[in-house]
């Protein structure tokens, strides 16, 4: 026993990110099953055939070898006891697989919704949120949707992965016991930026989630300027260009841009103003900086974006400075 | 490369024993293509079968703009046509290349019947603004089931992969009609005939199914 | 009739490149396989070397990415993340579609399976050179998209993404499914071939190991790739009509397409390994000087994962929103398929046991393949238990996973088969000490890769990644150099062959005392295989 819990604590300890959630370290400890088990598995496999490969090495041509065809206990005994094993681990995924799968009543819902490239965080009382704020200790439902092509929402530390599909719903459940910021990834290919798609999960105290809501909430008091940063994080602008250096994310970079001349790609030279940041915004592939590629990768906005956010958003890009 | 010799009055390949042999070689490897034939068709099948669960009215909506008239006359053609390509194999076997020349071409007629009211069907529903999918005219058809094309979508591939075996079996009938005319068939060798007529009886039986699944749903 | 007229053999009885495109001749066709799926090989490794190469470092999205590095003439105008999409999916679909589903049954059983059983050749010969023209057909048109809009779905084409997005997704899955056309009439080939060629005296319970693998492995092609075929004209059409079948906005259900590319994608894993697996078998038997220890249960575990390989695909699915049942039931039948598969292991243990072993370079790939087999056969079980997977899945750990089935698999199989056929196909030797050189940088190279890539995707670092977060650097940097030892070891091996063909030793008829037929004819073997037709009195491996 000591020694399965030191091997299980070596192993999956070892390999796995920090359990944030109870459903983790359940799942580490089938996994530190399956390792030991692999391990044991691997080790009469491989070494069994290394200690044969030395042993039994070719002395001379004339080598005379039994003839044995089978043996029929032999070959019982090593398709019974894999099959028992297997329905050992099968059966302890089960009952792992049902609590994952079982939603908490009363949780705390949240919609999450994928978009080519990031998470958009919608709370009930309507705050939008590109990271994931969540109150420790308590039951959390992600109802996940998308707006393009299959996304999926995966937070490690938690060990809970689910689609995000078009045109329907899929939900998850955790519940994070420790506090802290962790990594949310998008794993379904989802094109060009789909290695960007990185949300933070951030696990407060019910205290801190509470005031932040409010917060939140409160943005629209906020000058212009600092509601377009806000949207830039929450509309994934910021997931394809720099807005504090020059260099190029995806597409071109917005520091300092603004009253400068644009060279596009058919040559013509226009001005970087709000007219140009808008129609650049609503119709992608209108006017293309030169040395990006036409098609244009990014998405339209039309008809998803108020007034008041497109003016928010261009005051925030004239003053990125 | 592949050297042959004349065993029975039939040209043999060198890997064959016999003219049996090579026989029944051919044929269980036009049965296995036949399988894949089926499997194929069998994933849009399934495939509609699923959407059917999803969309019941839906399917039955879209049954009503198909004229069940016409698909049963093109389901009789088909029924006789497979009758008369069991002739032409049949009259084969009797040394009767003749008889068995006009039953290929009546097969090859009705085949041209098949695609001709097929034709006309299509048409019609073009002229509707039915297509299939997003490309459904929502003005002019004005469906109850917003998602109408999504059934089209389904009697378009469906009838039209089948129309396209259709025509691929037209053509293989016709150029087993000529080899007909030259002579190249005789009671110890007609390898050729049976397969395009199993293909010909797969692609009928594959009708069978399609005609009650897409006009009688409703 | 041609005779075996002294000093004629398959590769000299004719000469010039039309009688090379024209040949009915199963071994000709054979080696004209090997020389196109080893272009394709040599394409998709390099790419393969690109895209580690980019993730040597996480600071790509900074400006320092490999890919952004490269000259305009190549690159294009593309930003390094579609570029990276980019090569990630021609890698993919050529070592799947071009490399790994033709690679054994269409270069190594073309040529050995009439010569194995006894025959002069397949059974539709045509069909066979139809097979080849279907396969380079695809491949010119997969190639052409690369002049077009480059593909970026990665070798999946998962919808809706595949319908949105601009490349040009319509010629490469009508590429993919030309090539699946190829596939199936290679399948068909052999099952008749199998049923009806067999020469006196040899039985289905005398056919060598390899022949069954092959068997099963065929019956698999013919019966899954229609599938393929018909799931991919459906996305041709979602493309070029929008039929909706698997658009969400016009009421179609996105994941219908995985259920209907996996119920094919998941048995063609068995199509790629099956074989493999049929290759060890004869390797083990002959290398040991042994017969196969359990023949019957080898034979019958090759049929027993086709069959159950049709019921498995919903485990590709575990996180797409299938329902708990169906999640449940695919991870029990695919807890099934570890059966069969952990008999045949212990079978080849079992066969080493008191043999008496060569260590030749095709014997040191079939002690490779058992060790890395092993390694992905658990890991395999580990993806099979639904939580865990959850975990795992879309993961670098699936990705070590499938390398270690399909590359420590397949590939260490491919390469073993052919150094132990090598003789027999060219008439050559090659040079042992370079051959086993190449083995071992393949090999430790190959565990340098991909193994840590299980930790990395323990850690969480998601498949097809352009970039990735700083933690994962070190273990990725690792990975990118083994992926240079695999390289050298491909070179070496590469070398070994150019030099065994062109100024070789002269191969002796049988040089490593096997005993299946294909030994007992010439070296190389005439044009219709044996002088006179061989008949059986014994199973395939008499070591009395």
């Amino acid at each position: 026993m000591a020694l399965w819990m030191f091997l299980n604590q070596a192993l999956a300890g070892a390999f796995m990110p920090e359990q944030g959630t109870q459903i983790a370290k359940e799942v580490d400890n089938l996994y530190g099953f399956l390792l030991v088990v692999s391990f044991i598995s691997c080790a009469i496999l491989i070494g069994g055939m290394i200690y044969f490969a030395i042993k039994y090495k070719r002395k001379s041509q004339s080598d005379k070898t039994p003839y044995i065809t089978h043996d029929t206990r032999l070959e019982i005994l090593w398709s019974v006891i894999p099959l028992i094993i297997f329905l050992v681990v099968f059966a302890w995924g089960w009952t792992i697989y049902h609590d994952m799968r079982a939603m908490p009543e009363n949780a705390l819902e949240i919609h999450v919704t994928g978009k080519q490239w990031a998470w958009t965080v919608e709370y009930k009382n309507g705050v939008k949120s590109t990271d994931l704020v969540v109150p420790v200790n308590k039951d959390i439902k992600i109802i996940l949707a998308s707006e393009d092509v299959i996304h999926s929402f995966y937070v490690p530390s938690f060990r809970i992965k689910q689609d995000a599909v078009p045109g329907r719903y899929t939900t998850l459940w955790f519940r994070a016991e420790k506090m802290g910021e962790f990594y949310a990834f998008c794993t379904e290919f989802c094109g060009t930026n789909h290695s960007g798609m990185v949300a933070r999960v951030k696990v407060v105290t019910q205290e801190e989630f509470d005031k932040w809501l409010v917060d939140e909430s409160e943005i629209g008091l906020l000058p212009l300027a600092q509601r377009g940063a806000k949207y830039f994080q929450t509309r994934a602008c910021a997931s394809c260009h720099n807005v504090d250096n020059a260099a190029v994310k995806v597409g071109p970079s917005l520091f300092k841009k603004f009253g400068t001349e644009g060279v596009f790609g058919d040559g013509s030279v226009s001005k970087f103003d709000e007219n140009y940041v808008r129609q650049s915004i609503l119709e992608p592939q209108a006017k293309i900086v030169k040395g990006f590629p036409k098609p244009s990768p990014m998405p339209s906005y039309q008809g998803q974006l108020s007034e008041s956010e497109l003016s928010a958003l261009i005051e925030y890009i004239k003053g990125l400075k | 490369m592949s050297t042959s010799r004349i065993v029975n009055g039939v040209e043999v390949a060198t890997h064959y024993k016999d003219d049996t042999h090579q026989y029944l070689s051919n044929k269980e490897g036009i049965w296995l293509f036949m399988a894949t034939e089926i499997l194929m068709f069998g994933g849009l099948f399934i495939g509609y079968i699923i959407y059917h669960t999803m969309y019941p009215e839906m399917f039955a909506e879209g049954a009503k703009y198909l004229d069940w008239k016409l698909g049963f006359v093109n389901t009789l053609v088909l029924i006789f046509s497979s009758f008369t390509m069991a002739l032409g194999i049949y009259f084969n076997q009797k040394n009767q290349p003749k008889k068995a020349v006009m039953a290929l071409g009546a097969t090859v007629l009705c085949g041209a019947i098949f695609m001709v009211i097929k034709y006309f069907e299509y048409t019609h529903k073009f002229h509707l603004g039915i297509y299939p999918g997003q490309m459904l005219n929502l003005e002019m058809v004005k469906p109850v089931h917003q998602n109408l094309g999504l059934y089209f979508g389904f009697y378009f591939c469906m009838s039209g992969l089948h129309g396209l075996h259709v025509l691929i079996g037209m053509c293989l009938i016709t150029w087993v009609m000529i080899r007909n005319i030259r002579g190249d068939f005789h009671s110890n060798y007609y390898t050729p005939i049976e397969g395009v007529g199993i293909f010909w009886h797969i692609i009928d039986l594959i009708w069978i199914f399609l005609f009650p699944l897409l006009y009688l749903v409703g | 009739m041609s005779h075996a007229v002294a000093g004629k053999n398959y590769l000299n009885e004719s000469s010039g490149l039309w009688s090379w495109l024209t040949t009915l001749d199963h071994k000709r066709i054979g080696i004209m396989y090997f020389v196109s799926v080893m272009f394709f090989f040599l394409i998709g490794g390099i790419m393969a070397l690109l895209l580690r190469l980019e993730l040597f470092s996480s600071n790509a999205q900074e400006g320092i990415s490999f890919l952004s590095s490269l000259p305009n003439v190549i690159k294009g105008d593309a930003n390094p993340a579609d570029l990276y999409n980019r090569i990630m999916t021609y890698h993919g679909a050529i070592m799947v579609f071009m490399v790994i589903v033709p690679g054994i049954p269409a270069i190594l059983g073309n040529f050995f399976l009439p010569l194995q059983i006894g025959a002069k050749d397949v059974a539709f010969p045509r069909l066979n050179l139809l097979s080849w023209y279907c396969l380079m057909a695809g491949a010119i048109m997969a190639f052409a998209t690369l002049f077009l809009n480059k593909v970026d779905t990665g070798w999946t084409f998962y919808t809706p993404y595949s319908i949105r997005t601009g490349a040009s997704v319509v010629l490469m899955v009508l590429a993919v499914f030309i090539m699946g056309m190829s596939s199936i009439l290679t399948g068909l080939n052999f099952i008749v071939t199998v049923h009806k060629l067999r020469c006196p005296g040899m039985t289905m319970y005398r056919i060598p190991l390899f022949v069954w693998a092959l068997y099963s492995t065929a019956i698999i092609q013919v019966l899954a790739t229609p599938i393929l075929a018909i799931t991919l004209l459906l996305l041709a059409m979602e493309r070029v009509f929008g039929i909706g079948i698997f658009d969400p906005k016009l009421g179609g259900d996105p994941v219908l397409f995985q259920h209907f590319f996996w119920f094919y994608s998941h048995p063609a894993v068995y199509i790629m390994i099956l074989p493999a697996m049929g290759v060890i078998s004869e390797l083990m038997t002959t290398f040991t000087k042994k017969t196969i220890f359990g023949y019957t249960a080898i034979a019958y575990s090759s049929l027993g994962i086709a069959a159950v390989s049709f019921f498995v695909w919903g485990h590709h699915l575990f996180v797409s929103g299938q329902s708990e049942v169906a999640g449940i039931v695919f991870s029990f039948l695919t807890m099934l398929v570890g059966v069969p598969t952990a008999i045949k292991m212990f079978n080849w243990l079992a066969t080493m046991y008191r043999g008496s072993i060569e260590f030749t370079a095709p014997m040191l790939y079939a002690l490779g393949f058992l060790f890395l087999f092993a390694i992905g056969g658990v890991t395999g079980i580990m993806l099979a238990v639904v939580p865990v997977d959850v975990h795992f899945h879309d993961t670098y750990f699936v990705v070590a996973h499938f390398h270690y089935v399909m590359v420590g698999g397949t590939l260490m199989s491919i390469m073993g088969g052919f150094y132990y056929w090598f003789p027999k196909m060219f008439g050559k030797m090659y040079n042992m000490t370079m051959a086993i050189w190449s083995w071992v940088f393949i090999f430790i190279g190959f565990n340098v890769t991909f193994f840590p890539q299980f930790i990395l995707g323990a850690k969480g670092m998601p498949r097809r990644y352009f970039d990735y977060i700083p933690e994962y650097e070190q273990l990725n940097r690792i990975s990118t150099i083994g992926s240079w030892l695999i390289a050298t070891g491909f070179v070496i091996g590469l070398i070994a062959m150019i030099r065994a063909i062109t100024k070789g030793e002269k191969a002796p008829d049988n040089p490593w005392g096997g005993k299946t037929l294909e030994w007992t004819t010439s070296t190389p073997p005439p044009h219709d295989n044996f002088t006179n037709e061989p008949t059986v009195t014994a199973g395939p491996y008499e070591y009395k």
